[in-house]
């Protein structure tokens, strides 16, 4: 399918969040959409789909002129969204989750006709390589069978230009590609794929042409063999951007953080972290690797109070660690929590209250009951202005920020303590190059200090440029410790994968 | 899909190395901020009546009658009762103020259990929690402050009173202590075990009232002694009902205010109320976050109940409350959990309660109606987008101030 965007304009109140946008993918092509948070990709692509009416321009298909009402004229014109988080329904399986909305029935009295719509999907994943169980119940799948099923569910809607909105943020480094696999085979059917992304390398890797969004204008497009890392970075922020991070050589002193043998039950009371031992000393960062979902949360929970430990044991500063977070954080540990929203941060508070979350209670801002006020605004302005958050008042509900400035805002809660430990939790999950790059900064300066720091990440760039000693973890266990300069990212994909390092690197298939 | 579900993506404005630019909100913007928040209220408020207009048109006889032959007298008529009924509401809550203040204390008496109750329910909300109990939490505090209001002879008024008074409080947080602990440890909802707790607790004071201790002498029914002249709350103008009732329920509207936005606890509180996973990440013990909250919401709606009886009834009896416990969850929501929101929704349902009376006398149209148009305002408070809809308020989430937050490192 030729899709065209010509000069699409969409404003709200105060904002133009698309302005001027010419966007042309041309059949068969992977047009990969970069840009920062807030550049305008979502609200693009949401004109595209029918959530928006633009205010000016047109959209095209094939040459003629379109207008999408709502998503179901967008899909019946062919187009496809994967969204990032995924739209299944769990209990349902495969085929069912496919067919729901355009169920194909049989008999007189409607009876779903799974066996046609399976038949249909069979073939479908056949043809694309989307290897899934179409009985399969989606909560028994991992995350990378979870977008085959959405990926599968647009071609069941016959779609011929599939947006992909962050495919791969969820992904081990193996089942990106054989994302890209998928890709490529369906581009070669004519399908055309907009590939919506901040992520540099895929872009060079996977995209015929790039288009680069800031501040709702195109910047550019331009293709993978004509532009850098360094070039892309630049477009997408507007200036200069530091990629590779710039640290000295970790000067390690005592354990701060031990773990011996700590077991760790999860919520359906399964071993999700199983005899762990680990050790970080001060001065240093030690990055956990792994695929989302391989007891990294649970072992954060662990060490920061959250959750009881089954067995083993965590000494922090040579001291049992506190069961209660509000101990842990009193013995010097600082966290960032692996979901900010979720966890890190109260939306409906001011910026001034979340920078207090954990120390509200304490001198100046508190003494007995009562909270006082100024001291919170000061201390709340004087984070602001050395945390570079952008927000016009300290007074502003934490919402009404952006992720970066959000995840500013618990940095520099948790870092302006005296710490001895920091647990960062994909500190810089679904920001953008230049949050990203201050973030890693910050944590870096951290360690110079001489705090120790735990870094949990799926990210192996950042678990590469950032740690001074690398542990994979994998189905609740740590199955190895390396040096920066032993691991590549193959190896440390196929350790993420589960590949035992003493059998040498062969996968082993996952069974989530 | 809705602009308020789909937050726009806009453009980041700010430049490299710029400071975060100052607060730009004026004082005269601080207060448009407040009276946006008083549109929907208000819209509602008046969609109510002009609905009760349309409800008291169509079940007037002489409208009914002379619609088919001469509908402009029909309508006039049926104009001439919505006049006569909202006039009768006025005369019966406000009237001449400066002639008769009669009224205007009328309203205030009635409003005065309103704003505990009120008060009890907005404490819950922001703690996350639904506390349809208040209603329970009343007669228990009623029937507290009963027993220490006829049990103690000979103390002087400034200890009696007093200890009557703390003795609604402890009977409503003693009452609200029961679901809090059952949720705190049991994870058992709120909803289901304190609707289930006010049948008990009218059952408890019927049986209690039957008792010699509390038992008015000669009497077969269940009503109470009267409350000694020591323990009862003295009037506030000689000649009305109106009592100091009153002054403590805007005292404990000041208190809850404080409590809520000025002390730790209140931060707990709301924390636990917005999200209780990021409240327990920074160290706060929800369950014990839990209790307290009810045991303080309780307290209130006990209050409730405890002024009724030692300034107004001034005995107690079954059935004492007409439902205030359920008006409060309305008057909560229309004044938006907070204490001075729930403070005025409090008066205009006074207002509503102490006119209904005088209508019914002057004009025939039953009290009922009073209870449609508390309806429809609930109604409209519950589904803004509906107000909005109506009078095509568009949702401005996004200003132009709050886009100088989006984006950054320009």
């Amino acid at each position: 399918m030729k899709l065209e965007l010509k000069g699409i304009t969409k404003r709200f109140p105060g904002v133009v969040a698309n302005e001027g946008i010419d966007l042309t993918v041309m059949p068969g092509e992977i047009h990969a959409l970069l840009g920062e948070n807030g550049a305008g990709k979502s609200t693009l692509m949401n004109v595209l789909y029918g959530l928006y009416q633009p205010d000016e321009g047109e959209v095209l298909i094939n040459d003629i002129r379109v207008q999408f009402s709502d998503p179901g004229d967008a899909i019946a014109a062919g187009i496809g969204m994967v969204h990032q988080h995924f739209m299944l329904i769990p209990v349902f399986t495969v085929t069912e989750n496919i067919m729901l909305g355009v169920e194909s029935t049989s008999g007189p009295l409607l009876t779903l006709d799974r066996d046609a719509a399976k038949h249909r999907i069979v073939a479908l994943s056949e043809e694309h390589g989307l290897r899934v169980d179409p009985d399969a119940y989606i909560e028994d799948l991992p995350v990378g069978v979870r977008q085959r099923v959405e990926i599968l569910k647009t071609l069941y809607r016959h779609s011929n230009l599939l947006v992909l909105d962050e495919p791969t943020a969820v992904l081990t480094p193996q089942e990106i590609e054989d994302l890209f696999e998928v890709m490529r085979s369906l581009v070669k059917t004519g399908t055309s794929i907009i590939f919506i992304t901040h992520k540099l390398n895929e872009v060079r890797e996977i995209a015929d042409r790039i288009t680069v969004l800031r501040r709702g204008k195109v910047v550019g497009t331009t293709t993978a063999d004509e532009s850098d890392e360094s070039e892309l970075a630049r477009m997408m922020v507007g200036r200069p951007v530091q990629l590779e991070v710039t640290k000295g050589v970790a000067k390690a002193g005592d354990d701060v953080l031990t773990m011996r043998g700590v077991t760790v039950l999860d919520d359906r009371l399964q071993v999700a972290v199983n005899e762990v031992d680990l050790s970080v000393r001060a001065g240093e960062i030690v990055a956990v690797a792994g695929v989302h979902g391989n007891g990294q949360t649970e072992l954060v929970e662990a060490i920061t109070g959250l959750r009881k430990i089954q067995s083993g044991a965590i000494e922090i500063g040579g001291a049992p660690a506190p069961g209660d977070p509000r101990h842990v954080y009193a013995a010097g540990v600082g966290h960032v929590p692996e979901d900010r929203l979720e966890d890190g941060l109260v939306v409906g508070f001011t910026v001034a209250e979340n920078m207090i979350l954990n120390s509200y209670y304490l001198e100046p801002f508190a003494s007995g009951l009562a909270i006082h006020q100024e001291p919170v605004r000061k201390v709340a302005e004087d984070l602001m202005r050395e945390y570079d958050v952008r927000t016009p008042s300290a007074l502003n509900d934490i919402g009404n920020l952006s992720g970066g400035n959000q995840q500013k805002v618990i940095v520099a809660r948790e870092f302006s303590r005296p710490l001895k430990l920091l647990v960062a939790a994909q500190p810089t999950r679904g920001l953008d190059v230049g949050s990203i790059e201050y973030i890693h900064k910050r944590i870096v300066a951290k360690r110079d200090e001489g705090t120790a720091v735990l870094l949990v990440s799926t990210e192996l760039e950042e678990v590469l440029s950032l740690g001074d000693r690398i542990a994979v973890m994998f189905q609740g266990r740590i199955v190895d410790i390396l040096d920066p300069s032993e691991a590549t990212p193959e190896r440390l994909g196929l350790l993420m994968g589960g590949a035992h390092p003493e059998e040498g690197l062969t996968p082993v298939e996952t069974t989530a | 899909m809705s602009i308020e579900t789909l937050p726009p993506d806009p453009p980041p404005v700010t430049h490299a190395g710029e400071a975060p630019p100052p607060d730009r909100r004026g004082i005269g913007a601080v207060m448009l901020g407040g009276a946006r928040q008083l549109v929907v209220p208000i819209l509602s408020l008046v969609t109510a009546l002009v609905i009760g207009a349309i409800v008291i048109i169509l079940s007037d006889p002489e409208f009914i009658a002379k619609v088919g032959s001469d509908p402009g007298a029909a309508l006039a008529a049926g104009f001439g009762s919505v006049g006569g009924a909202y006039g009768g509401l006025l005369q019966g809550s406000i009237g001449n103020p400066f002639r008769d203040i009669g009224p205007v204390t009328e309203t205030l008496l009635r409003a005065t259990p309103l704003i505990f109750a009120g008060l009890a329910v907005a404490l819950g909300f922001r703690a996350g929690l639904f506390n349809i109990g208040a209603e329970g939490q009343i007669y228990i505090g009623a029937l507290f402050a009963t027993a220490v209001g006829i049990g103690f002879t000979d103390l002087p008024l400034l200890v009696h009173l007093p200890l009557a008074v703390a003795a609604g409080f402890l009977g409503g947080a003693v009452w609200g202590f029961v679901p809090g602990i059952l949720k705190a440890r049991t994870g058992a909802h709120e909803v289901i075990t304190t609707i289930m707790l006010n049948y008990v607790s009218y059952l408890i004071v019927d049986l209690a009232l039957r008792q010699v201790f509390f038992q008015l002498p000669g009497r077969d029914d269940p009503i109470s002694k009267n409350i000694l002249p020591s323990a009862t709350l003295p009037r506030l103008l000689p000649d009305e009902r109106l009592h100091w009732g009153l002054i403590i329920a805007l005292l404990a509207a000041v208190a809850v205010w404080w409590l809520l936005f000025r002390s730790t606890k209140g931060f707990e509180f709301r924390a636990v109320g917005l999200n209780p996973s990021a409240a327990r990440y920074a160290g706060m013990n929800i369950s014990r976050t839990v209790v307290l909250t009810m045991m303080i919401s309780g307290g209130l709606a006990g209050l409730a109940g405890a002024s009724e009886i030692l300034g107004t009834n001034l005995r107690l009896t079954p059935n004492f409350s007409p439902n205030w416990g359920f008006d409060a969850i309305a008057i909560a929501l229309l004044g938006a959990s907070r204490p001075v929101g729930v403070v005025f929704s409090a008066i205009l349902f006074g207002a509503l309660r102490a006119g209904a009376a005088p209508m019914q006398v002057q004009t025939g149209i039953p009290v009922d109606l009073v209870v449609v148009i508390q309806g429809l305002v609930i109604i409209f408070i519950a589904a803004p987008a509906l107000v909005r809809a109506m009078y095509r308020i568009r949702v401005a989430r996004t200003t132009g101030t709050e886009t100088f937050s989006k984006g950054w490192g320009a």
